[in-house]
């Protein structure tokens, strides 16, 4: 009895910590957040969404970063969509077997936990220099499609596989070609899982900084107005606003932390929640 | 199960064949992003040693290239890294193991809904906003706590870091106590066993392997990290296991030394391509040995 009564409250007290391990890291960044907020609030308004950047930290907006930003994500999207899901579809419908594509498959293992300062080494050398793209908006996305590209194969590879095999074989007693049936059945089928992994790639360079920074991006831009304009992105400016030593400045930084953590937050949570649906669904 | 075998006997018009031939080009150009890795790191860092011995770069304690009197010892920057690593695996492993263990075996499946999302967020939180949040309010924070902490220290961001990488060693560790059966469990609970000893004796014993990835891909993930210890671990390459004062880990010097002018073939640029080449030698080794364990386990599970 003593016993049982014993290995219950040990029961008990070891799930406890377990429940508090769950809740510590989030409690502990929600705290942090909240402090960013408060630091923030001052600065939070239309004005600083809208305004350009200034060396005036009470008159400095996003505007110009944002921008950079989105076309520098857009592009990279633009890149790195195509080639990714060619890949995914390729190991997946074409080559499953193969030396060729067992190659294939043990490099976007490796090249997934390549820290992403190296990609931002190999973007200088090879994007930034040798083809002569200099510290521009191309370069940099071309940078972050190769940083991302992994991911959204590994995330549209398992999108194809949720695609049952009966589905492929219909088509194929129909009489249609390989690409008739990949075009016709199997991406629209798993055209949800992929793109949820496109929008937790997306976000991922779109909060990406260090290879930015070791391309040479720049703090103090004019808008960008095309492919070749000068490399500038929103977490670039929050680097740069936290190097600077005056209040202002970390006011500024608080309230881009606030924006890009909004942004992110809510893309994340939403391919998250369509993802646990769609994995629920299928048990 | 693979596309049948008379599907790939048919006819192949020529516009399939070339629908094969570059879908084969996208696949190949991960192939080709890692050759340009390893040369662009090589090329570099041989030019690098064609003009700094080896025996400079890890027989000196001090690194300071930018110098006037410039030295390339790498322990400095290495001890930074290491640091900052130990004390980010010190917070995510216990913390990301108890919370992969709660989640699969005590939490109820609703409870884990919710929560197991809302961990995983803590990895789309960019970089750069954890390395803002370490330096703007954990520091002072624990300034008020820990005696002689400066303001730049390895001890924030490596915390700040630690939370960041909760979620790798969760989700990690969380497949692995999924893979060993539930059989497993019920054998221990039909011989009497409670369920702290299934737990400890029968269910982590199965599942070791797995969680040994889960703790090396988070010190791989640790090791490259740039941004946190950029902003928050101060620029100062010092040999020191101190986690009170400011230090530099390998990423920040890349950082800092691309803000900075290094023209193309100067020493300076070099050194960017020789640091990255130890950085990406170890976090290849971790990485390795992560893909090694986990592929263990799953023959196991």
């Amino acid at each position: 009895m003593i016993a049982g009564s014993t290995s219950r409250l040990a029961e008990r007290a070891f799930a406890s910590a377990g429940l508090l391990s769950v809740l510590l890291p989030l409690g502990l960044l929600g705290l942090l957040l909240a402090a960013a907020l408060a630091a923030a609030l001052p600065r939070l308004s239309v004005g600083f969404l809208l305004s350009p950047l200034s060396r005036d930290p009470a008159q400095a907006g996003i505007y110009t970063a944002a921008l950079g930003s989105a076309l520098l994500v857009g592009l990279t999207a633009a890149i790195a969509v195509p080639l990714g899901v060619g890949a995914a579809v390729y190991l997946e419908e074409y080559r499953r077997q193969g030396r060729f594509a067992r190659l294939i498959e043990l490099n976007i293992a490796s090249l997934a936990g390549v820290p992403s300062i190296i990609y931002g080494l190999l973007g200088l050398e090879i994007f930034v220099r040798v083809l002569g793209l200099g510290r521009s908006l191309l370069a940099g996305a071309a940078t972050l499609a190769l940083l991302i590209l992994p991911l959204i194969v590994v995330s549209s590879r398992e999108a194809l596989r949720t695609v049952p095999d009966s589905l492929r074989e219909g088509a194929y007693a129909l009489g249609a070609t390989r690409l008739q049936v990949v075009r016709g059945v199997v991406l629209p089928v798993a055209l949800p899982g992929i793109l949820t992994g496109v929008v937790l790639a997306v976000s991922r360079a779109l909060g990406e900084t260090a290879p930015l920074l070791v391309l040479g991006a720049v703090a103090y831009a004019a808008a960008p107005d095309g492919l070749m304009s000068p490399l500038a992105a929103l977490p670039v400016q929050l680097f740069h606003w936290s190097a600077r030593p005056q209040a202002g400045f970390a006011a500024d930084a608080a309230a881009g932390i606030v924006v890009l953590v909004t942004i992110l937050v809510a893309a994340n949570g939403a391919a998250i929640v369509a993802r646990d649906r769609a994995t629920r669904g299928q048990r | 199960m693979s596309a049948p075998r008379w599907a790939a006997a048919r006819v192949a018009t020529p516009s399939e064949r070339l629908i094969e031939a570059a879908l084969s080009l996208c696949g190949g150009l991960s192939v080709l992003t890692t050759l340009a890795i390893l040369w662009v790191l090589t090329s570099e860092t041989l030019r690098f040693f064609a003009a700094v011995p080896l025996r400079r770069f890890l027989g000196d304690t001090a690194w300071t290239p930018l110098f006037a009197d410039a030295r390339f010892g790498i322990w400095p920057l290495l001890s930074g890294t290491l640091l900052t690593s130990a004390i980010a695996c010190a917070v995510a492993v216990p913390l990301g193991l108890m919370a992969a263990i709660y989640l699969s075996e005590f939490a109820r499946p609703r409870e884990r809904a919710v929560l197991k999302p809302l961990v995983e967020l803590l990895a789309g939180v960019p970089t750069v906003v954890y390395g803002c949040l370490a330096l703007a309010f954990l520091s002072p924070l624990l300034q008020q706590v820990v005696p002689g902490l400066a303001g730049f220290n390895a001890l924030s961001p490596g915390i700040v870091m630690g939370i960041m990488i909760v979620p790798v060693v969760l989700s990690l560790s969380e497949d692995a106590l999924a893979a060993v059966p539930w059989s497993t469990r019920e054998a221990a609970y039909a011989l009497g066993a409670r369920k702290l000893p299934t737990l400890f004796r029968v269910v982590l014993p199965a599942a070791r392997s797995g969680i040994a990835a889960a703790v090396v891909l988070a010190v791989s993930r640790a090791l490259g990290e740039t941004m946190i210890v950029t902003i928050a671990a101060g620029q100062q390459p010092r040999l020191t296991l101190d986690p009170r004062v400011p230090i530099e880990t390998m990423t920040a010097y890349i950082v800092q030394v691309s803000q900075g002018d290094a023209p193309a073939g100067s020493l300076a640029h070099q050194t960017l391509f020789v640091v990255g080449a130890v950085l990406f030698g170890f976090t290849l080794v971790m990485n390795l040995l992560g893909q090694r364990l986990s592929a263990g386990a799953r023959r196991a599970g």
